[in-house]
């Protein structure tokens, strides 16, 4: 191992020398057309100036790059820039030996930074209570619905005016049902979909503390009578067959594009692989939620992920660094990315350029994401940041499967993750406290 | 018959033997020592602050229910292994034993399995079985067995035992097979001119006969389980529905490399490790002893 960095940190010296231009490793996870998007950013921000060259390296999937970049900073050869995903926010925030602040790091470089241009949704998941951005918003998506438009034809349901509350859910499942459909509805990112982004766009909270932004004491608040009435109202959606449970992450996914599930609640990146593949019209609406809940909807949750700038780097770097940042965060490159990969415009600026160009017009259901983020968010509603929070995520999947199986009720289920997940919280508390 | 050498030189046994202590070191006692180490220490993922916690990361363990239930499914997740896996290749081996055309083909086509890396060994067996599309499962539905691994805990199990299963077979095939061609002959035809019958000549010669190897595998068989399957486990069900597929290595990958929770993840190793210590020498102390070499 040891060997095997002295080598690679001897080549980068070399090529460094040799070509007397500053490289500014970049760790990412992006694959297939997100790959090329990421390769573009580097190769076109290169061809912009001279001084600067980044060099993106694919490293695997989001958890697997985080693993190989503290591999990487234990042994004192970590990359410039590492892309985490926003379930790996909070351990980062936690390691700040590890990292510079975004913001801080702006401002040394001595470029303009202004984080209130950036949508409060996306901004808000990356800054730290003292108001510092500690991440630059990469790609971002968030939760929505997406429907078959030629299924709800068959099932005698008008396909302009898609279910947007649950209970309208129920009744066209019911409807797809009737009319023969196997899978009515189907779920991905459960966790993510049905308690982060559900408790969110019903201005409940998550988790104590706001949602852990306000102190690491925070502690699980998924139990209350809003949450066990939505689990119970999917579980006996289950036993009905009107939801079918398809996996866990985006495994579900493909259910929808090959037609057997007539609708699914899952990320907006979605939107390039239906359109893409999916052999009959569909459409996209907002998240479902309960009408009779006061403050509904709200906003909805953010997920992909961001960029994080790793310490103990040269000053020129960093310059470097700032520069490619100020260059992405530019309204046509952002507005350019968010046409291209379905990801959100980070910044209000890009979202109204992409709207004066006719984008969404052209393209309808694409705004839907946007609109669900573009909205003050409350405390209740900013993001989720809670560590150890890959388990817990994991957690949620297990104990939510046992009542889908119909092993445990709602209350149960969520009782359980309320408890395990505290459990989870005390020892990223007590690890982290300190230093 | 003494079979041992005597070497006169002091030093020249040593020279022999330092590369395979050297390799033994390097590769086993230093990373279990490390494992030790990690497993009384809690840090961050950067590990820009390590704390030493003594016991603490092992309290944690024993006041998990889903762990100590985790030990229930790994035995009967182990168990299950080791038994189909080596009656099933006892069975092919003797089969192939009885081939006389063909029998290199057949017993290559036998072998094929073990080149096959564990997680595609995993990712090949969830598509035949996967609850939409896989051709396994179709089949189920149309003979009226509603198979769904993502939610019938029993029907997960059974899946990654067969991908375990399936992904051994090779091992323990090539070994039943020589040992199979090492029993003489004249044993086997001594019993059938005395008259006894394929059945009874293969439970009083040939099984006996094969003890040893049979032995052998068991143990190579259950530490396969306990360390090896991690990767199937990922592909297949990720631990689920619920924890009902999460044996205990599955949990020390995943609290380890995806979770970062290094500590964690070594007390669990360390634990793992004992357990094997304990299972070889059980095995080697009691079952050794109806072996006949």
């Amino acid at each position: 191992m040891r060997l095997k960095f002295t080598g690679l940190a001897l080549a980068a010296f070399f090529s460094v020398s040799a070509q007397a231009q500053t490289e500014i490793q970049w760790w990412h996870s992006m694959t297939s057309v997100n790959g090329e998007w990421v390769n573009d950013l580097a190769k076109n921000f290169n061809a912009s100036q001279s001084k600067y060259k980044i060099v993106p390296t694919f490293k695997g999937v989001y958890d697997e790059s985080m693993t190989a970049a503290i591999a990487a900073f234990r042994a004192g050869n970590a990359p410039h820039i590492l892309q985490v995903f926003e379930v790996g926010t909070a351990t980062m925030m936690a390691s700040h030996k590890a990292i510079v602040p975004v913001g801080q790091m702006m401002k040394d470089a001595g470029q303009k930074f202004d984080p209130a241009s950036y949508i409060p949704a996306v901004a808000g998941y990356y800054t730290a209570a003292n108001g510092q951005m500690l991440s630059f918003p990469f790609n971002s998506s968030t939760t929505v619905f997406y429907y078959n438009k030629d299924a709800f034809k068959a099932a005698g349901i008008n396909p302009d005016t898609p279910p947007t509350t649950w209970i309208e859910v129920a009744q066209a499942a019911a409807k797809l049902k009737a009319s023969g459909h196997n899978c009515p509805l189907t779920i991905a990112w459960q966790s993510w979909t049905q308690l982060e982004s559900f408790s969110a766009w019903h201005n409940v909270e998550f988790a104590t503390k706001n949602n852990g932004f306000a102190g690491l004491d925070a502690r699980m608040k998924v139990n209350t009578p809003l949450h066990v009435r939505h689990i119970e109202n999917l579980a006996n959606m289950a036993k009905q067959g009107l939801f079918v449970y398809k996996g866990r992450t985006n495994v579900p996914e493909p259910t929808f594009v090959s037609g057997e599930c007539a609708m699914i609640t899952t990320s907006s990146g979605f939107y390039g692989n239906v359109k893409k593949n999916a052999k009959f019209a569909f459409g996209l609406s907002t998240l479902p939620y309960y009408p009779d809940v006061p403050g509904a909807p709200q906003n909805t949750i953010i997920g992909g992920a961001s960029l994080w700038v790793m310490a103990g780097k040269k000053p020129d770097e960093y310059k470097g660094v700032a520069e490619f940042f100020s260059y992405i965060s530019s309204p046509e490159v952002q507005s350019a990315s968010h046409k291209r990969t379905g990801y959100l415009p980070v910044t209000t600026a890009a979202f109204a350029l992409t709207e004066k160009s006719g984008f969404y017009k052209e393209n309808p259901g694409t705004d839907v994401a946007p609109n669900q983020m573009i909205r003050k968010t409350t405390d209740k509603s900013r993001g989720i940041r809670l560590g150890n929070y890959v388990q817990i995520r994991t957690i949620e999947d297990e104990e939510l499967e046992q009542v889908w199986g119909g092993k445990k009720t709602a209350q149960e289920a969520l009782d359980a993750i309320v408890k395990r997940g505290n459990e989870m919280l005390e020892r990223f508390e007590k690890a982290n406290r300190k230093g | 018959m003494e079979k041992r050498v005597v070497f006169r030189s002091r030093w020249l046994p040593w020279v022999l033997i330092a590369p395979q202590v050297f390799i033994i070191v390097a590769f086993f006692f230093w990373p279990a020592a490390q494992a030790l180490l990690q497993s009384v220490q809690q840090s961050d993922a950067f590990g820009t602050s390590v704390e030493w916690v003594g016991l603490e990361n092992f309290i944690n363990l024993w006041n998990d229910e889903t762990y100590l239930a985790s030990f229930y499914t790994t035995a009967i997740f182990s168990v299950s292994v080791a038994v189909a896996g080596i009656s099933l290749s006892l069975m092919l081996a003797v089969f192939a034993d009885r081939v006389v055309k063909g029998a290199l083909i057949y017993k290559t086509l036998l072998i094929w399995p073990y080149a096959v890396a564990p997680a595609v060994a995993g990712v090949l067996w969830l598509f035949m079985f996967a609850p939409s599309v896989g051709v396994v499962s179709y089949g189920l539905r149309a003979m009226g067995v509603d198979w769904n691994h993502l939610l019938n805990g029993t029907h997960a199990m059974t899946l990654v035992v067969m991908a375990a299963v399936w992904k051994q077979i090779s091992y323990n095939f090539l070994f039943f097979l020589a040992g199979l061609q090492s029993i003489p002959k004249s044993l086997i035809e001594a019993a059938a001119i005395d008259g006894a019958r394929p059945w009874r000549r293969f439970w009083t010669i040939v099984f006996p006969l094969l003890s040893p190897t049979t032995f052998f595998l068991l143990v190579i068989n259950i530490v396969y389980a306990f360390f090896d399957t991690f990767a199937i486990i990922d592909a297949a069900t990720q631990g689920g529905p619920g924890k009902d597929t999460a044996i205990l290595v599955y949990k020390v990958y995943y609290d380890g490399f995806k979770a970062m929770d290094l500590g964690g993840s070594a007390a669990q190793s360390v634990v793992l490790m004992v357990i094997v210590v304990v299972l070889t020498v059980v095995q080697f102390r009691f079952v050794e002893k109806k072996v006949n070499y």
